[in-house]
């Protein structure tokens, strides 16, 4: 019998690791031989651990998994109470469209054989047939942009660093991943790592870069582990390394991790943090693509950004251009988080919207309870109520409801939600996580903090201070730290000004 | 080996690296649980740095200590997808049931918070001595607590 149990960190977390001993354990008890591959998630965290089973049908899905669960999986599979059926027959995995995430979770995500047996590489292979200008031609016709959160469109940063003269380049993956809410990176890191490095690699080809770094937060253990080796697979096999699959270009990856610092996941402050510096923020121009790590012209893209392109490059720009809306091309892994039935990894074109992945495909709030409050792109993004449900998914159409994608994570709050102390949370985080260089981010976030407090305390007139200062934090900071924080905080005002009302004299 | 020759050895490790700082003190914290006060100087000078930036690198993450952390550590999310399961409730029943606050290292237990996890759909979520745990809730704080003192 082929098992797989998810090797993934959320499974983890869930207890993949004692699901898939007691299915070792209990086959040995019966003399059953077993296989049990570690895969990745298929993203359906719910359902985690999801243990799969090989039949002749395909592949068939029980779960949440528990140890007490397993002994029954060999007796009467198809009658098992906890057996779904086939797996990719899931509304929620049938529903997307899986481009970057298609093999995560059907593969060993460290098996080379099986990674170019669902398409890998091909991407590669064509990229090497092409001129460095053809494959960046390709990526800027494609319209990806980039998935770390200021969707700037990839194409055009490698053409600046294509462009570039210089003896050494750099391509650096940004694999930080701190927003709440995301957990994508980590995904595609675990279950299809040689996804990431072929994007890399293609990358480095249509820019002349040598050398490249995924920064991994270190929060990911896991990704960590599964990167560095990875990284090792693909180098003896020749498909990184001093000659990429046997032509003439060189280039190496290697895996850094990071040491706990929200604010390194922005790209100047990664790149200080590479270089052994503390990671504050640089000001900008410099452009990193221009003078990146030690100076040198450096591609800079988030873990998404980089993954989506072996695709791209296999199948064809238009291929991924076609799918999405107005600017907003491609496809988008969701993050689907907080208080959801159905919480987990959901990749789509750009278009669906707000309600569709809330109510319909999340299924609503795991409590019961009616949604107060989405928080879209991590703790830099906004509140949004259930009046902008109709909200399509796309950059444009966030921003115009002061709004941002961002990396793509949603966190839905039911009506216990505290607004005033969520936004009073947005203060403290980015006061325990600004990285100190601009004084509107370090003051301003200590002082919002003490101003939401005045205004919990009964202060009414410390409203207008608050707002005073959030248009101070928004122009004056030097990076979206800063300058976001207001967003979480002045959306929740906006949108539930009665929890802001002094409750003094609301007494009164 | 002497900690003066472990530390030489993971230096030298390194040296040759771009941006080695980060990689050595990630070393020097796996062997010593902590950055200790006599590894600086010769950080510095194999990097060819002065004293004062090897503490102000040490002291920017979060992540680096100078002291010993307890002999176990959980850490506790506190960001936005734990909250919306529950997050605030479950740290103030941590902190009753090990008699601590967040932040706090007591006997032998060191309780910090953590911003995020990677756990977000399986939320609340913490990590224990390294572990990741997930679908927290008021059950499993007595466990946890157990496990901390034991
Ligand atoms: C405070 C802050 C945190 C950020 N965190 C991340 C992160 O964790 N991952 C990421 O890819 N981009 C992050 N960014 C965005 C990066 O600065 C940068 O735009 C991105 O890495 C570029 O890659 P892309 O074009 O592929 O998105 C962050 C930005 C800011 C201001
Ligand atoms: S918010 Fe707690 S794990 Fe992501």
């Amino acid at each position: 019998m082929r098992f797989w149990v998810p090797a993934d960190a959320a499974a983890k977390a869930c207890g993949a690791d004692a699901v898939a001993a007691a299915i070792a354990a209990e086959a040995a008890r019966r003399g059953i031989p077993v296989e049990i591959i570690r895969n990745g998630t298929r993203g359906m965290v719910w359902l985690e651990p999801l243990v799969e089973i090989e039949a002749p049908e395909g592949r068939l899905g029980f779960g949440p998994m528990t140890v007490a669960d397993v002994p029954s999986l060999f007796a009467a599979p198809a009658k098992h109470p906890k057996a779904l059926g086939p797996t990719e027959e899931i509304p929620f995995f049938k529903r997307q469209t899986r481009l970057t995430f298609a093999r995560c979770g059907r593969t060993d995500p460290l098996s080379l054989s099986d990674y170019e047996a669902g398409g890998g590489l091909a991407g590669l292979r064509v990229a090497l047939a092409k001129k460095p200008e053809e494959i960046v031609d390709d990526v800027v016709t494609s319209g990806l942009r980039g998935r770390g959160g200021a969707g700037f469109p990839t194409g055009i940063k490698w053409r600046t660093v294509q462009l570039a003269r210089a003896p050494k380049k750099y391509i650096v993956c940004n694999a930080d991943e701190g927003d709440s809410g995301s957990f994508a990176d980590r995904m595609l890191m675990e279950g299809d790592p040689f996804c990431l490095i072929e994007g890399m690699a293609i990358a480095a080809l249509a820019t002349g870069a040598t050398q490249g770094f995924v920064y991994i937060r270190s929060e990911y253990p896991d990704a960590i582990a599964v990167m560095r080796r990875a990284v090792e697979i693909a180098t003896a096999a020749g498909v990184i390394g001093d000659a990429m699959l046997g032509s003439g270009h060189a280039f190496h990856i290697e895996i850094r991790e990071g040491a706990g610092a929200y604010v390194c996941g922005e790209e100047t402050s990664l790149l200080n943090s590479l270089e052994g510096k503390r990671g504050v923020v640089r000001a900008k121009p410099p452009l990193p693509a221009l003078q990146g790590f030690m100076a040198a012209p450096t591609v800079v893209n988030n873990v998404l950004s980089l993954a989506a392109v072996p695709w791209i490059m296999a199948e064809g720009p238009e291929a991924y251009s076609a799918i999405g809306i107005g600017r907003s091309r491609g496809t988008i892994p969701l993050q689907i988080a907080g208080n959801v039935k159905f919480g987990g990894l959901f990749e789509t074109g750009f278009g669906i919207t707000l309600g569709e992945i809330v109510n319909d495909i999340a299924g609503g709030t795991a409590s019961g309870r009616p949604v107060k409050a989405v928080q879209v792109g991590g703790p830099l993004g906004a509140y949004h109520p259930v009046s902008d449900f109709e909200l399509a998914f796309c950059y444009e159409c966030f921003a115009e409801q002061k709004g941002l994608v961002g990396h793509a994570g949603l966190v839905v709050h039911d009506d216990s939600a505290d607004m005033m102390a969520l936004a009073r949370f947005a203060m403290e985080f980015c006061a325990v996580e600004s990285c100190g260089k601009c004084t509107p981010c370090r003051i301003g976030a200590v002082r919002g903090v003490e101003t939401l407090d005045r205004i919990a305390a009964g202060d009414g007139a410390a409203l207008a201070l608050l707002d005073d200062l959030c248009e101070l934090m928004k122009t004056g900071s030097l990076c979206a730290l800063g300058g976001f924080t207001p967003y979480p905080v002045q959306s929740a005002l906006r949108h539930f000004p009665e929890e802001f009302t002094p409750v003094r004299e609301a007494a009164e | 080996m002497t900690d003066t020759a472990r530390l030489s050895e993971i230096v030298a490790s390194h040296a040759e690296r771009e941006g080695a700082l980060l990689p050595i003190l990630h070393d020097v914290q796996a062997e010593f649980g902590f950055i200790p006060e006599a590894a600086l100087d010769p950080i510095a000078t194999a990097l060819r740095l002065s004293r004062a930036e090897v503490a102000g690198v040490i002291g920017f993450y979060h992540d680096f200590r100078r002291q010993p952390a307890g002999r176990h550590v959980l850490k506790l999310c506190r960001a936005e997808a734990c909250q919306a399961m529950g997050g605030v409730a479950l740290q103030a029943l941590l902190e009753h049931a090990l008699g601590q606050k967040i932040g706090e290292t007591k006997d032998g237990i060191t309780f910090e918070a953590v911003y995020c996890l990677g756990l977000c759909a399986c939320a609340p979520a913490a990590q224990v001595d390294g572990r990741l745990v997930g679908r927290l809730d008021a059950a499993a704080v007595d466990a946890l607590a157990e496990e901390m003192r034991a």
